[in-house]
C-alpha cells in the first residue's frame, strides 16, 4: 500500500469510528426513549408516568384472563415473573392473545396502579413450531405455554443481565 | 494478491470473468428460489400459533438479510473505490443500490402484512422497524446523491461517503432487538446459533436465503457488465467488442 492510500484509509476509518461513537452516545443517552415499552418492574419502581399514554409489555399471567360475558371487557395481569400489572381493556384482542403469550399494551397508567389499555398488541417470540410438535409436547406433559414461558424467562434473564450492567452507570 | 485485486479491477478482465460466472448464479438462484418457494409455501408445516401466516418468513427473512448485506457490500465497495481508486467497485456499488432499496421495501412491507394478524398492528415505532425504515431512506439517499451531481466522480465520492457512514445503522438494526425492548422478536434464523424452529421449517428458509444471495450476485454482475460498457464506451476493447474498429 502506498503512503497516500494508507493515509486515506486511516482518514476513512477515523471518520467512520467518530461517527459510530457519536451515534452510539446518542443512542445511549436516548436508551429509555428507544425502549418500546415499560416492563412491570419499571412500573412498580415508579419509572412510568401516570395518566399519560405509555406502553407496557410482558407476559399474560396464567389463569388471570377474566372476560365479561356481556361485553368486550377483559381484565388480565401482565407479568415479567417478578412484578405484576393489572390491565383492563375493552375491545377486540389479536388472534395470538392468550395466557402465557407476550403482549404490549398501549394506554394510561392510573394512580391506583391499574393500567387502562386502549390497544393490546401480541408479541411473538422467535420460536416456531408445527402444531404436531406442540401437540406432542402437550401429550408429554408440557404445554406450549410452558415452552413459551421458558422462552420468556430466557429472554428476561438476558434482559435483566443487560439492565444490571446499564444501571451501574 | 495485490496483482490479483488490480486485475479484478480492470474492467475488461471483470467483463470476461463475469460472463463465465453469471449463468451459474442465475441457474442457482432460480432453482433455489423455486424449490424454496414451493417447499416453504406448500410443504413446510404451519406454525401452531400463527397458522399459515408464518410463511411470510420465507420472503421476509431473506429480503431483510439481503437489505443489510447489500448495504455493507456497498460500504466496502465505497472504501475500495476511495482508497484504491478501483472503478469497478464504484460501478458495482451504484448498480446494487436499487436492489437493496427494493429488498428493504419488501422486508418492511412483508413485515407489515404479517404484523396485522400477528401483532394486531401493521406499524409500531419500535427500534427494529424504525432502524429498518432509516435503512430504506439511506438507500434512497445514496441513489439520489448519485443523480444529484453533474460530475460522475463527485457523485461517486459523495455516495461512497454516505454508504460508509450509513453502515453504522447495520449493527443497530441487527442488535436492536437485543439492546432494547421491541415489538419485533429476536432473530429466529442465525448462522451461529441453533435455529428456533424444526428442520422441516428451517431448511426451506435456508434454501431461500442462499437463493436470494445468488440472485443478488447474478443481478449485480448483469447490471455491472452493462454499466462497464456504458462507461467504457470509448475504450478500444469495447469498440472491438461492438464490431471492430472503424
Amino acid at each position: 500500500m502506498t503512503p497516500k492510500r494508507k493515509r486515506k484509509l486511516t482518514i476513512i476509518l477515523g471518520l467512520v469510528s467518530l461517527a459510530a461513537i457519536a451515534v452510539g452516545l446518542t443512542l445511549y443517552a436516548l436508551r429509555a426513549n428507544i425502549n418500546l415499552f415499560f416492563s412491570p418492574i419499571e412500573i412498580a419502581a415508579g419509572d412510568a408516568p401516570f395518566e399519560r399514554q405509555i406502553r407496557a409489555g410482558g407476559m399474560v399471567k396464567e389463569g388471570t384472563v377474566r372476560r365479561n360475558p356481556d361485553s368486550l371487557d377483559v381484565e388480565f395481569v401482565v407479568t415479567d415473573y417478578v412484578e405484576d400489572l393489572e390491565v383492563r381493556y375493552s375491545g377486540i384482542l389479536p388472534d395470538l392473545f392468550r395466557e402465557g403469550q407476550g403482549v404490549v399494551v398501549v394506554g394510561e397508567l392510573q394512580p391506583s396502579g391499574e393500567f387502562r389499555a386502549d390497544q393490546v398488541l401480541a408479541r411473538h417470540d422467535e420460536n416456531y413450531m408445527p402444531p404436531e410438535v406442540a401437540d406432542a409436547l402437550e401429550n408429554a406433559g408440557y404445554s406450549p405455554a410452558d415452552f413459551q414461558q421458558k422462552a420468556g424467562e430466557v429472554t428476561k434473564e438476558g434482559r435483566s443481565a443487560n439492565e444490571s450492567t446499564a444501571s451501574q452507570y | 494478491m495485490w496483482a490479483f485485486i488490480h486485475k479484478l479491477g480492470s474492467p475488461k478482465w471483470f467483463y470476461d470473468i463475469s460472463a463465465r460466472l453469471q449463468p451459474w448464479f442465475w441457474v442457482l438462484a432460480l432453482a433455489l428460489i423455486a424449490v424454496g418457494t414451493v417447499w416453504g409455501l406448500a410443504f413446510a408445516p404451519a406454525d401452531y400459533q400463527q397458522g399459515n401466516s408464518f410463511r411470510i418468513i420465507y420472503v421476509h427473512v431473506p429480503a431483510a438479510f439481503l437489505a443489510q448485506s447489500i448495504f455493507v457490500t456497498m460500504a466496502v465497495a465505497g472504501v475500495i473505490f476511495m482508497v484504491w481508486k478501483i472503478k469497478i467497485a464504484d460501478m458495482a456499488a451504484a448498480m446494487m443500490a436499487p436492489l437493496g432499496a427494493a429488498m428493504t421495501f419488501v422486508a418492511l412491507f412483508s413485515g407489515a402484512v404479517w404484523g396485522v394478524p400477528t401483532w394486531g398492528t401493521w406499524w409500531m415505532w419500535d427500534a427494529r422497524l424504525t432502524s429498518m425504515l432509516i435503512l430504506l431512506f439511506l438507500y434512497l439517499g445514496v441513489i439520489a446523491l448519485r443523480g444529484a451531481f453533474a460530475s460522475r466522480d463527485s457523485a461517486s465520492r459523495a455516495a461512497s461517503v454516505l454508504a460508509m457512514v450509513g453502515v453504522i445503522n447495520i449493527p443497530i438494526i441487527k442488535y436492536s432487538v437485543d439492546w432494547w425492548y421491541t415489538l419485533h422478536q429476536p432473530a429466529s434464523f442465525t448462522l451461529t446459533e441453533r435455529p428456533a424452529m424444526p428442520t422441516e421449517m428451517w431448511l426451506p428458509l435456508l434454501i431461500m436465503v442462499v437463493g436470494f444471495y445468488c440472485f443478488f450476485i447474478a443481478v449485480t454482475l448483469l447490471r455491472t457488465r452493462s454499466e462497464i460498457l456504458r462507461r467504457e464506451a470509448n475504450k478500444r476493447w469495447v469498440r472491438e467488442l461492438a464490431g471492430g474498429i472503424r
